[in-house]
């Protein structure tokens, strides 16, 4: 299809409106209100048929996507910092209860102090609560990632909720060329709905989300871990049919000009796109580096990390949030999963862009020279005055 | 009831059959147990009103027992009690 200009907030309106969810409960929040804004325009002008709902909050919100997904409806929602905040509970009860629900993070830093620009701590503070997280380079992959995020969570051997995650401002509110599908194709890839047992079936009465007492919760717990453990496989077969139909293949680890590099950077969200301008720059001066892009943050693909890692010398993760009295919330991931390996390069962590702050390619630049020279610390703050 | 492995379970904790709550012997939980003294007893069931898990046993309009296997041993029977009829001893004493 012709390629058109929009934003990565009306990209994720444009992809709901053509899958057409059954329901969807939402509450504004910058910078994600543009989503709401245009699914709800949608929705008056007749041209989807969900049944739409503005919540007084972003609790509400989640707490009747639970509803709606347990009693058989397609749901999705978006949101952002706070209000994934103010999500915390339900969203523990939406992973827990197995429900499919999709739900788009305008990844923003948290207050205080308040601020509404890009950092990724909302949905690194939400990494535990059992939903899947997908992150977005730029405004064509958050379009794409939407559209593939109802096949994983529908999934029936996975059945979890997923968060497809772009950068606030960035990428939600930049205008970029995208090239969208046809909307007999999108309905055609995510297909129908299915639930075994929706609450609405009353010839098949159901109890869901029951008090869950000592002898039980250990193994609902591990379903759930055990359903995590498909989203790998399940995902790479999603990216290779939806190559299929769109041309662009997407994987959950992307290396860039990797083949022979001995030192690599490794980002997720917007910063991953800047990173191959820096290392085009960098080969053509002869320096051998590459950067990786990680789509997939949970379930966490440890081998894949692992196998791209080793036997390189030198390795930098660029964590947009931190752990404040540890480090950056990925590094200690990527570390973990250099553990078992043989050849372990130097890893070094750097915290860059809290609240907004721009990432310059000087920056970045700075980051290959101080790999290639062995400069700096094991934690590292990028951009900060200090 | 607990010993099914995590996979033979449904999911999210679903239960899939309705009125199970009654294989689910909440009388486990007891430390103490209702015990009535049956001169004292009035049959104003009350206590049949008031117990939160049906676990007051009535035949022809009187109380006749307490079904054990899901008194929890609260208590409140005997805090409603008007004459004070039934009393909460410790379990296993």
């Amino acid at each position: 299809m012709e390629k058109i200009a929009m934003n990565g907030d009306q990209v994720i309106a444009l992809s709901w409106k053509q899958i057409d969810p059954d329901v969807v409960a939402a509450y504004p929040i910058t910078p994600q209100t543009i989503i709401v804004e245009a699914f709800s325009e949608y929705v008056a002008d007749g041209l989807v048929n969900t049944e739409y709902v503005c919540a007084e909050s972003e609790h509400s919100a989640m707490s009747l996507c639970i509803g709606a997904s347990a009693a058989g409806a397609r749901t999705a929602t978006a949101t952002a910092s706070a209000g994934l905040a103010f999500m915390w509970e339900v969203l523990y009860v939406a992973s827990g209860m197995r429900l499919p629900i999709v739900m788009a993070v305008a990844n923003r830093a948290l207050s205080g102090p308040i601020n509404i620009h890009c950092d990724h701590s909302d949905a690194m503070g939400a990494r535990d609560s059992g939903w899947i997280q997908l992150f977005a380079e730029n405004v064509q992959e958050a379009y794409d990632n939407s559209i593939m995020a109802f096949r994983v969570a529908e999934h029936m051997d996975i059945r979890l909720p997923i968060m497809t995650c772009l950068d606030g401002f960035i990428t939600t509110h930049s205008l970029e060329r995208f090239e969208p599908l046809p909307d007999e194709v999108v309905k055609k890839f995510v297909g129908e709905f299915k639930w075994k047992h929706p609450l609405l079936d009353y010839k098949n009465p159901v109890t869901m989300g029951p008090f869950d007492w000592t002898d039980y919760y250990f193994e609902h717990k591990y379903q759930q871990v055990d359903a995590m453990r498909h989203v790998t496989p399940v995902l790479n077969q999603v990216q290779e049919e939806f190559a299929r139909i769109s041309g662009r293949k997407y994987e959950i680890i992307e290396p860039y000009r990797m083949d022979d590099a001995d030192y690599a950077v490794i980002a997720m969200g917007s910063t991953a796109g800047t990173l191959k301008e820096i290392v085009d720059e960098l080969r053509a001066e002869g320096k051998k580096v590459g950067s990786i892009k990680l789509r997939l943050f949970r379930p966490f693909p440890n081998v894949e990390m692992a196998k791209l890692l080793q036997g390189l010398k030198g390795v930098a993760v660029l964590d947009r949030a931190v752990s404040i009295g540890s480090t950056g919330p990925l590094f200690p991931e990527v570390r973990s999963a250099l553990y078992d390996s043989k050849d372990r390069p130097r890893l070094v962590n750097y915290v860059y862009g809290l609240g907004g702050r721009d990432i310059k390619p000087e920056e970045l630049k700075q980051v290959y020279k101080q790999l290639i020279y062995k400069e700096g610390e094991t934690l590292n703050f990028l951009g900060v005055r200090a | 009831m607990a010993g099914e492995k995590a996979e033979e379970l449904p999911e999210g904790g679903m239960i899939l059959v309705a009125g199970s709550s009654k294989n689910y012997n909440t009388g486990d939980w007891r430390s103490k147990r209702p015990e009535c003294d049956a001169e004292k007893c009035t049959n104003c069931l009350i206590c049949w009103v008031y117990c939160p898990d049906n676990s007051i046993i009535v035949k022809d309009g009187k109380r006749v027992g307490f079904k054990l296997t899901h008194c929890k041993g609260c208590g409140i029977c005997a805090n409603q009690c008007p004459v004070k009829a039934i009393k909460m001893v410790e379990e296993g004493a």
